[in-house]
């Protein structure tokens, strides 16, 4: 389901956009971005709540392992599963729903998977603010729906109040989305799309590192 | 008439004496522990003999669960020193010699009783044989295969157990393990506890079933977050002037209680 859903949503959308050649091009090629940072999220608020509630969490704590192992290893195993989702998004998206970008298709899958990367981290996050799944999935709208409100989907970040516009601005989404559209614009790679990139990182770093001390082997 | 199984006689001190020869493998000094504004634990001090089996009992809510949290290290200590095999509880160096089974079964459900098994193995450095071994302890060879989530309580937590044995931990922290398991089972769980004693391992058991209090080494009786009474089955009962253990429980508390009126 991880794998195939995205691709299923992208092809509806291209379906839904039919009769408006051009479109795609921007609205599928931001979803590339979306959709690993949605369904990253969404697993991994729900995987590492039940590390938490279950009482593995702690029995993990009790043995020979460190934090990092722990978290690098959540992340490495979803942004696995990460990959080969953008992987076979991209696939689709390019080779059966004719999408057309000036850049590398290989930076779109790079940009693609530091959302789902970004994805992970707020995940994990946000499962130390939840006591279960019923709240964990309840952070969906806090904290991915405005940025996808905002990250440009809809509506260009030049066309929105001023204020909205800085609050876009300070969202990682947007950035990736931003990078994105440099990739769909230019076909190098531009100095604005790697600071993009960068952004983004430097929001799922953070993000990792708030998640990592959440996580106490000594509990109050 | 035939004794019954929580009677007093059946029992004696010599293992106890015979393993106070070596270092405590746990000590606490008064140790307190509070949640929010609640204490959990007020002062409490103890020590638990190595190679021993160490039953500790109380009634709900009286801080047992704290208490062993406490002597694996998870749990925020406020003040007071926990001592594991020489170490303050918690340390680096004691997270492959200390072995923790919470009461609820702490394993994953939706993987297999021998996955399970392996994850923790490898988080241990330990081979897929340990975990077949431990698998076969807790009897469940045959539902190796079968995934945690879609099994019995008293499965589960025998799935749990497993995890925690395949490590052969110096110091074993059960809470409550046999709860919901049937006599068959219990008695052949507490012989396996009994066999590891023997081995070396210290045992510390939680359990409000008092026929299996009989079946420890010694015993600690906590309430309210403090160390009621201790010493070996026979010594507690010679205290309470009883023969039935759910007796010396009971007229220990109510003997605690007339103190505290007085």
């Amino acid at each position: 389901m991880l794998l195939v859903v995205p691709s299923s949503l992208l092809t509806l959308v291209y379906s839904m956009f039919h009769n408006q050649p051009g479109r795609f091009d921007h609205i599928g090629l931001t979803l590339l971005a979306v959709f690993p940072f949605l369904t990253m999220f969404l697993i991994t608020s729900v995987s590492m709540l039940r590390e938490r509630t279950s009482g593995t969490l702690e029995r993990l704590f009790t043995l020979p392992i460190g934090k990092l192992d722990l978290i690098v290893g959540y992340a490495t195993a979803f942004s696995g599963a990460a990959i080969l989702q953008a992987g076979i998004a991209g696939l689709v998206a390019y080779q059966l729903l004719g999408l057309d970008t000036a850049g590398s298709p290989a930076l779109v899958v790079i940009i693609a998977l530091s959302t789902a990367i970004l994805g992970v981290a707020c995940g994990l996050l946000c499962s130390a603010f939840a006591r279960t799944e019923f709240q964990a999935v309840q952070f969906l709208p806090v904290v991915v729906l405005p940025q996808l409100l905002l990250c440009g989907l809809f509506v260009p970040i030049d066309g929105m109040a001023t204020w909205l516009g800085h609050v876009a601005d300070v969202l990682p989404l947007t950035h990736a989305v931003s990078a994105l559209d440099a990739v769909g614009s230019s076909s190098d790679p531009t100095a604005a799309m790697w600071q993009d990139l960068g952004i983004v990182l430097a929001f799922a770093v953070g993000a990792l590192a708030a998640g990592a001390a959440t996580l106490r082997r000594r509990a109050a | 008439m035939p004794p019954r199984p929580n009677q007093c006689s059946q029992l004696s001190g010599d293992d106890y004496a015979e393993s106070g020869r070596r270092a405590p493998a746990v000590q606490i000094d008064d140790v307190v522990v509070e949640k929010g504004r609640v204490r959990i634990l007020d002062g409490i001090s103890f020590t638990i003999p190595a190679g021993s089996i160490t039953g500790l009992l109380g009634p709900s809510g009286s801080g047992k669960t704290t208490l062993m949290r406490t002597i694996v290290g998870v749990q925020a200590v406020r003040s007071g020193t926990v001592n594991v095999l020489g170490r303050t509880a918690g340390s680096a160096a004691l997270r492959s010699s200390v072995g923790y089974v919470t009461q609820a079964p702490s394993v994953y459900g939706d993987l297999t009783v021998r996955e399970n098994a392996n994850y923790f193995a490898t988080v241990l450095g330990r081979g897929r044989a340990e975990a077949e071994r431990a698998i076969a302890d807790v009897n469940l060879t045959h539902e190796a295969d079968r995934l945690v989530g879609r099994m019995s309580g008293g499965q589960r937590s025998r799935a749990s157990l497993a995890c925690a044995l395949l490590a052969k931990p110096e110091l074993l922290v059960l809470d409550e393990p046999t709860v919901g398991q049937d006599p068959v089972l219990r008695r052949e769980l507490w012989s396996q506890f009994r066999a590891l004693a023997d081995a070396g391992t210290t045992v510390l058991v939680s359990s409000h079933v008092m026929d299996e209090a009989a079946r420890c080494d010694r015993l600690l009786l906590v309430r309210d977050g403090a160390l009621l009474a201790e010493g070996t089955p026979a010594a507690l009962c010679a205290a309470a002037r009883t023969n039935d253990f759910e007796d010396v429980f009971l007229r220990l508390i109510d003997a605690a209680d007339q103190k505290a009126a007085a």
